[in-house]
């Protein structure tokens, strides 16, 4: 019981902890609500459609209009279902999402529990949502949900081997499991060895990780089963694989999981590769700015990569998927996990 | 009642039930859940002991991983709950014995158990202070018992090198697709071009 409770946790106000947690969850979903209208407008962009434009101006509340739609319709389950699993499914899919966020730092101290094993527990909390996937395809007693189930469960469990390694690597350039740390260790790098340190870019784990942060942008597609790897929705063969019988609020929920699992993909990409919340330059007005713009920042730019992605590259087939994942990325993750450990333990360089 | 008592009763109570759950519920899909519910309360005990690594670790590991497998698995079986229910009250009468027996055994053994009061200062590699339990298994896993550590490593990676020597068969007559020839071609080998007169095949 080191240091993972703070020693008075008798005496913290569970009220502000509390507080705390529905301030994050409320600015998480308006945040969310906006960056799906931002993904559908990227998209239409590339496609030169107007994407939406209706809802409010430019079509800014199209999110919330698509909220109401889905809270006030109908829940329909099929006759056949297994109806406990069937509804316990998208509650998994979200409050696991949903729960990951607990030890996002979004600046200096902001975090609501700063865990000494921040990231192990992300990563817990990512790879339950498999279950949400494989339970909602069996519940549904249908032959397209569930071949899209187990291929969708295939290709999460596939790509967190190889994400599993790039946060190992990464771990061996901090040493810690604390994000925070994690994030610490990046204000000293190539540019302070350079003698630039207000060139505070190059210091973060992008530069030195560079094939590592490809690897995990990659597979956190493909995690999260973003295009161009959403083959458990491969609307041309599976209908909408596991989601096939799901409408109106457990529909919501299942998109909810989803887009909050993105985003958190695109924060761990921030805090692991782009400094989290430590500024682009750190000279005099751009260090002014609090962290928590430069974090959100950062979000928005792996997130648009994220949406560029799902606009321009075609959908891959599954076999190519599977190859990609164990063929090409575990073994380069793994040789690049040598080569981080071998540069650490006999360079003792800072990465 | 502090807070963590309140919270190891609930968690243990939690786990004692969906364990017995597992091997109670019809549906083998829902022993498997709850199976993965009574992980989740092992790994909450994990952490009001202190030892948040194991939690996390627990929780990737089996119910991130191994629980999957489970479940895929189970989900293909095709099992006939009628068979298998079959005959369960003859068998009743010896499954009841063997377990009062282990039952009595249990209590046998717990009941002259005693701890012996300087266990603590035996421990082989005691925990250090000030360290991150992270950082004191990997210290203990890495120094002290790195041959354990890594020849278990050799055999699980022995059993998966053997389980997929077992399935892999390459067919004879099966096309498999190699990247490398697909990039390498280019329009001068593959590509031919020939002028054919009107009114004549090739």
């Amino acid at each position: 019981m080191h240091d993972f409770y703070p020693h008075n946790v008798e005496r913290v106000s569970v009220l502000l902890v509390a507080f705390q947690s529905v301030l994050i969850l409320v600015s998480l979903l308006v945040l969310i609500a906006f960056l799906l209208y931002a993904d559908r407008k990227v998209w239409a962009a590339v496609q030169l459609r107007r994407g939406p434009n209706v809802v409010g101006p430019f079509g800014l509340l199209q999110s919330f209009a698509d909220l109401l739609k889905f809270a006030l319709k109908e829940p329909v389950i099929p006759s056949g279902a297994n109806k406990f699993v069937f509804l316990l499914a998208p509650l998994v899919m979200s409050i696991s999402a949903l729960s990951a966020w607990a030890v996002i730092p979004f600046s200096e101290g902001w975090v609501i529990s700063d865990l000494n094993v921040g990231i192990l527990y992300i990563f817990a909390m990512s790879s339950l949502g498999v279950y949400g996937v494989i339970l909602g395809g069996w519940a549904s007693n249908s032959k397209y949900a569930f071949l899209g189930a187990l291929r969708s469960a295939a290709q999460m469990v596939s790509y967190e081997v190889s994400i599993g390694l790039v946060i190992i690597s990464v771990l061996l350039c901090v040493g810690s499991l604390n994000l925070t740390e994690i994030i610490q260790a990046q204000r000293t790098g190539l540019a302070v060895w350079l003698g630039l340190p207000w060139l505070s870019f190059l210091n973060w784990f992008w530069l030195p990780l560079f094939p590592l942060f490809i690897i995990f942008f990659i597979s956190a597609l493909s995690e999260t089963n973003r295009p161009p790897f959403d083959l458990p929705e491969a609307e041309s063969e599976l209908v909408a694989g596991f989601m096939v019988e799901y409408s109106s609020t457990p529909y919501l929920l299942f998109m909810l999981g989803e887009y909050v699992a993105i985003v958190m993909m695109c924060a761990l990409t921030t805090i692991l590769f782009l400094g989290g919340w430590l500024p682009l330059l750190d000279i005099a007005p751009l260090n002014w700015v609090p962290g928590i713009v430069w974090f959100i920042l950062k979000l928005w730019l792996v997130f648009f990569m994220f949406a560029i992605v799902k606009a321009f590259v075609p959908r891959y087939r599954y076999d190519q998927l599977m190859r990609l994942g164990w063929k090409v990325f575990l073994p380069l993750s793994l040789l690049m996990l040598f080569i981080v450990a071998g540069v650490r333990q006999y360079m003792l360089l800072p990465a | 009642m502090n807070l963590f008592s309140a919270f190891f009763y609930l968690f243990s109570t939690l786990t004692v039930a969906s364990a017995s759950m597992v091997v109670f519920s019809r549906n083998p899909v829902h022993s498997t859940l709850f199976l993965v519910l009574s992980f989740f309360n092992v790994a909450g005990l994990f952490v009001l002991l202190g030892a948040e690594f194991l939690a996390m670790t627990l929780i990737l590991v089996y119910v991130g991983a191994v629980s999957v497998l489970f479940l895929f698995i189970v989900m293909m079986l095709d099992i006939n709950f009628v068979k298998l229910n079959e005959g369960f009250m003859s068998y009743l009468p010896i499954g009841a014995c063997v377990m009062g027996v282990l039952l009595i055994e249990l209590f046998i053994a717990f009941g002259a158990w005693k701890g012996f009061p300087n266990a603590y200062n035996l421990l082989q590699a005691p925990i250090e202070e000030h360290l991150s339990n992270t950082e004191a298994l990997g210290r203990v896993l890495y120094t002290r018992y790195v041959y354990h550590f890594q020849s278990a490593g050799l055999i699980l990676l022995i059993a998966m090198i053997g389980a997929i020597v077992l399935t892999l068969r390459h067919k004879p007559g099966v096309l498999r697709q190699v990247v490398a020839d697909q990039i390498a071609r280019c329009p001068e080998t593959s590509v031919e071009i020939r002028k054919v007169k009107s009114g004549q095949g090739i």
